[in-house]
């Protein structure tokens, strides 16, 4: 299983995967999981590569390889995409935080049709998980991760309990009602899609 | 026995808990700065931040000479700040293990270059283990002490970004509990007077040469034979690369990379067709390989610079239609990393931007300074470089430019090798402006103690060096403490000091906006008083925005500093 996650320095996306990860060696997988702390986190664009099976090599996922993306927000979604495998699926947020290059006005500003547009050409296995509006109305815009992680576990294998588990080890006891409020409220929102 | 995912740092850490090490030193640089953030957690190991990598491998040196396995951790090009003990411990040697780990950063994920350190092996003389994951990373640390103490030489661990910040799967075990063995005064071997240091450099290639018979039989070189028609040679992450491509392949991994293994790679170039030796960056393994004599594929494929990954080799040496349609899109916006809202750094920069002047830059955060909107900065060269700099070309310009001459330094990188810059600026009389950051913490790496924080990496108090006598006491009269959040007095004193053309020191003091422990009032602007003008964009800030002609703040980013409200020249921002 080649899982990319993507988004902005700050969103928690280092987090997420970090769980993901663990859930999988959890469940008796070899896993590997690749990402790059420093300078990078300062606002920019962060990546993680998850991958998971009997026995697993590189760090890193192949260009066109990735069974399932996690987009945490549009821009960073549309710029990994060609990771890919034709086969997989996008989940993103259609959240958009724009660089500070386009905030100052140095690189023009695409528009929503643009980016809505660009999105759709990626493959027809395409979800939007509106994670972070869902996190700002469940009252703190910091679970929009787990959020995504209640929308990713419908996608996975792994059971539910499992994510419930791995939450309550993570987070602070006093968030931990919020993070499950915020993982069955992920969830729900890919049952909807479906539907 | 316990399995965990841990990444090549943390591995590290566990290791070196694991075989016993009672000392660790280190300077935080990515990718290495999780190795004593880890092992400081750990009990019975004394950890510190030192004030440089000179000083972190030096104070090891003195640990494992006092009889306890020793460690010191850097990033690559720290190991150039270390170099000179480095060279003077691989004739000394060791009194218990020492280890030295070098975290290079093949496609400088946050570094000013992608220097290859296992040439310091070869110039050096001192043995190089290079990891290929975690599980590697941990055993390789504990076998690296063994292989200190069997051989009296320091042993150097390579690590790349790709390692250090992996994570993979860890078998866990026990710490093995060493009696401290003591310090015993050994004047040939201690003491480098040319008279000892003649015989101890005898005894270094004597050394060297029982540890190329080591490399020869060491699992640490593993030979894994699949089809003879293709046989790679590799090491580090890029094994792992390669097992992925050429999952048939017969594969000789080396661990142990510096002494070279020859008989081993002639044995195994003897059983294979066609040999190709696939490494990140420079030809080192390469390089020894043709010194065999043996003709090899290497670098006259693969790509010299940037980091090795699985399509990159498939697409080096054996082009294949690519998996996907999808390409990357070179006409979206780039996200490159910017300040922090509410980050003291976004006040000095907005009060220094426009000023006519030659500015050095240095390394941390503020690097992000020489950016726009800022453009704040002409230089990034090492930790440092900007006082010197600045000293260098007011020398060399005199009174033939009139702009003014200014280098801006953070704290801790003051700390790391400023001083030594300031007090030859003063000594030599030149007329610099060197404004330090001072945000009260190591900001990039995540926010490690200093000598001016009052705390060490192990939680205690400690004492507080004063920046404002330091710099005094390194000869400058004029020393001056702005609060970069008032924008107006900043840029006053700072055009004052210009004005006054002479050696100053100007200490922009403000806790990084991470760690700082006031928060304000969220701001706003009001859309009907924003005339669109955009001076706000020009703080840099990235809680604020502009559409359709207004500037708007982002309410979920914006940490209440309030530095934009003096900007605006309408009051629409309360």
């Amino acid at each position: 299983m080649n899982l990319l996650v993507c988004g902005v320095g700050g969103q928690g996306v280092l987090l997420f995967s970090d769980i993901i990860a663990r859930i999988a060696l959890a469940s008796g997988f070899d896993v590997k999981k690749s990402e790059v702390h420093g300078m990078a986190q300062r606002g920019g664009s962060v990546t993680s590569h998850i991958r998971w099976a009997k026995k697993v090599y590189s760090p890193l996922i192949e260009e066109g390889t990735a069974d399932l993306i996690v987009g945490f927000e549009m821009l960073e979604a549309i710029r990994y995409r060609y990771f890919l495998s034709p086969n997989g699926w996008l989940i993103y947020d259609p959240l958009r935080i724009d660089p500070l290059p386009v905030k100052i006005g140095l690189v023009e500003r695409l528009t929503d049709e643009q980016l809505a547009n660009r999105l759709r050409l990626t493959t027809p296995k395409n979800i939007p998980v509106p994670a972070f509006d869902t996190a700002c109305a469940l009252g703190n815009p910091r679970v929009q991760n787990t959020v995504m992680l209640g929308a990713l576990s419908q996608l996975l294998e792994f059971p539910q309990e499992i994510y419930e588990d791995v939450i309550k080890q993570t987070v602070k006891p006093s968030l931990v009602a919020i993070n499950l409020k915020a993982l069955t409220a992920g969830a729900t929102l890919i049952t909807e899609h479906r539907q | 026995m316990e399995k965990q995912l841990l990444s090549g740092d943390e591995a590290i850490a566990r290791g070196s808990w694991e075989a016993g090490c009672k000392f660790a030193a280190a300077y935080p640089g990515t990718p290495s700065t999780e190795i004593l953030e880890t092992l400081s957690k750990y009990p019975g190991v004394y950890c510190e931040w030192s004030v440089n990598e000179k000083v972190a491998l030096e104070v090891a040196l003195g640990a494992s000479l006092a009889g306890v396995r020793s460690l010191a951790a850097m990033k690559h090009v720290g190991l150039n700040v270390a170099a000179d003990p480095l060279f003077s411990a691989a004739y000394i040697g060791t009194g218990a293990g020492l280890v030295i780990i070098t975290a290079d950063d093949p496609g400088l994920h946050s570094s000013q270059n992608e220097q290859d350190n296992r040439f310091y092996g070869l110039m050096a003389k001192l043995p190089v283990l290079a990891p290929a994951d975690s599980e590697e990373a941990k055993d390789f640390v504990k076998k690296g002490f063994d292989i200190s103490e069997q051989f009296d030489i320091p042993v150097i661990i390579r690590l790349t970004t790709r390692v250090a910040h992996s994570c993979s799967v860890v078998n866990l075990t026990e710490r093995i509990n060493r009696p401290t063995k003591g310090y015993e005064k050994q004047l040939s071997k201690t003491n480098l007077l040319p008279v000892f240091a003649r015989l101890r450099h005898i005894d270094l290639e004597k050394r060297l040469d029982r540890l190329k018979e080591f490399s020869e039989t060491t699992p640490l070189n593993r030979l894994e034979w699949g089809n003879p028609e293709l046989g790679i040679i590799c090491d580090g992450v890029a094994y792992q690369y390669a097992r992925e491509v050429y999952p048939d392949a017969s594969f000789l991994k080396l661990g142990m990379v510096f002494p070279f293994p020859d008989q081993l790679v002639l044995e195994f170039a003897s059983k294979v067709k066609q040999l190709i030796v696939i490494e990140e960056v420079d030809p080192f393994i390469e390089l020894l390989v043709k010194s065999l004599g043996l003709k090899v594929t290497g670098k006259n494929k693969l790509p010299r610079t940037g980091e090795l990954s699985p399509y990159l080799l498939r697409q080096s040496l054996a082009p294949a239609p690519d998996k996907t349609n999808l390409k990357p899109e070179p006409d979206l916006p780039n996200r490159p990393p910017a300040l922090c809202p509410g980050c003291p750094h976004l006040g000095l920069f907005y009060s220094l931007q426009k000023q006519k002047a030659i500015i050095g830059g240095d390394i941390g955060c503020y690097t992000l300074g020489a950016l726009p909107p800022h453009n704040a900065m002409d230089t990034c060269i090492d930790m440092g470089a900007s006082i010197t700099f600045a000293h260098g070309a007011d020398k060399a310009l005199a009174d033939t430019d009139p702009r003014p001459r200014i280098a801006v330094i953070g704290d801790s990188t003051f700390f790391h090798s400023g001083i030594t810059g300031l007090i030859n600026a003063a000594y030599n009389q030149s007329n610099i402006i060197t404004i330090i950051t001072d945000n009260r913490t190591t900001g990039m790496t995540g926010h490690q103690d200093h000598p001016g924080t009052g705390k060490t990496l192990m939680g205690k108090e400690t004492v507080t060096i004063d920046l404002e006598k330091l710099c005094t006491a390194c000869g400058i009269e004029r020393v001056v403490t702005v609060d970069p959040y008032r924008l107006k007095e900043t840029k006053k004193i700072i055009q004052q000091i210009i004005a006054q053309k002479q050696p100053a020191v100007i200490i922009s003091r403000r806790s990084c906006a991470l760690i700082a422990e006031e928060k304000g009032q969220i701001k706003k602007i009001d859309p009907d008083i924003c005339i669109g003008c955009k001076s706000c964009l020009a703080l840099g800030c990235p809680a604020i925005s502009f559409f359709d002609g207004k500037a708007v703040i982002i309410s979920t980013a914006c940490i209440g500093c309030g530095m934009c409200v003096d900007i605006c020249p309408k009051g629409a921002i309360s």
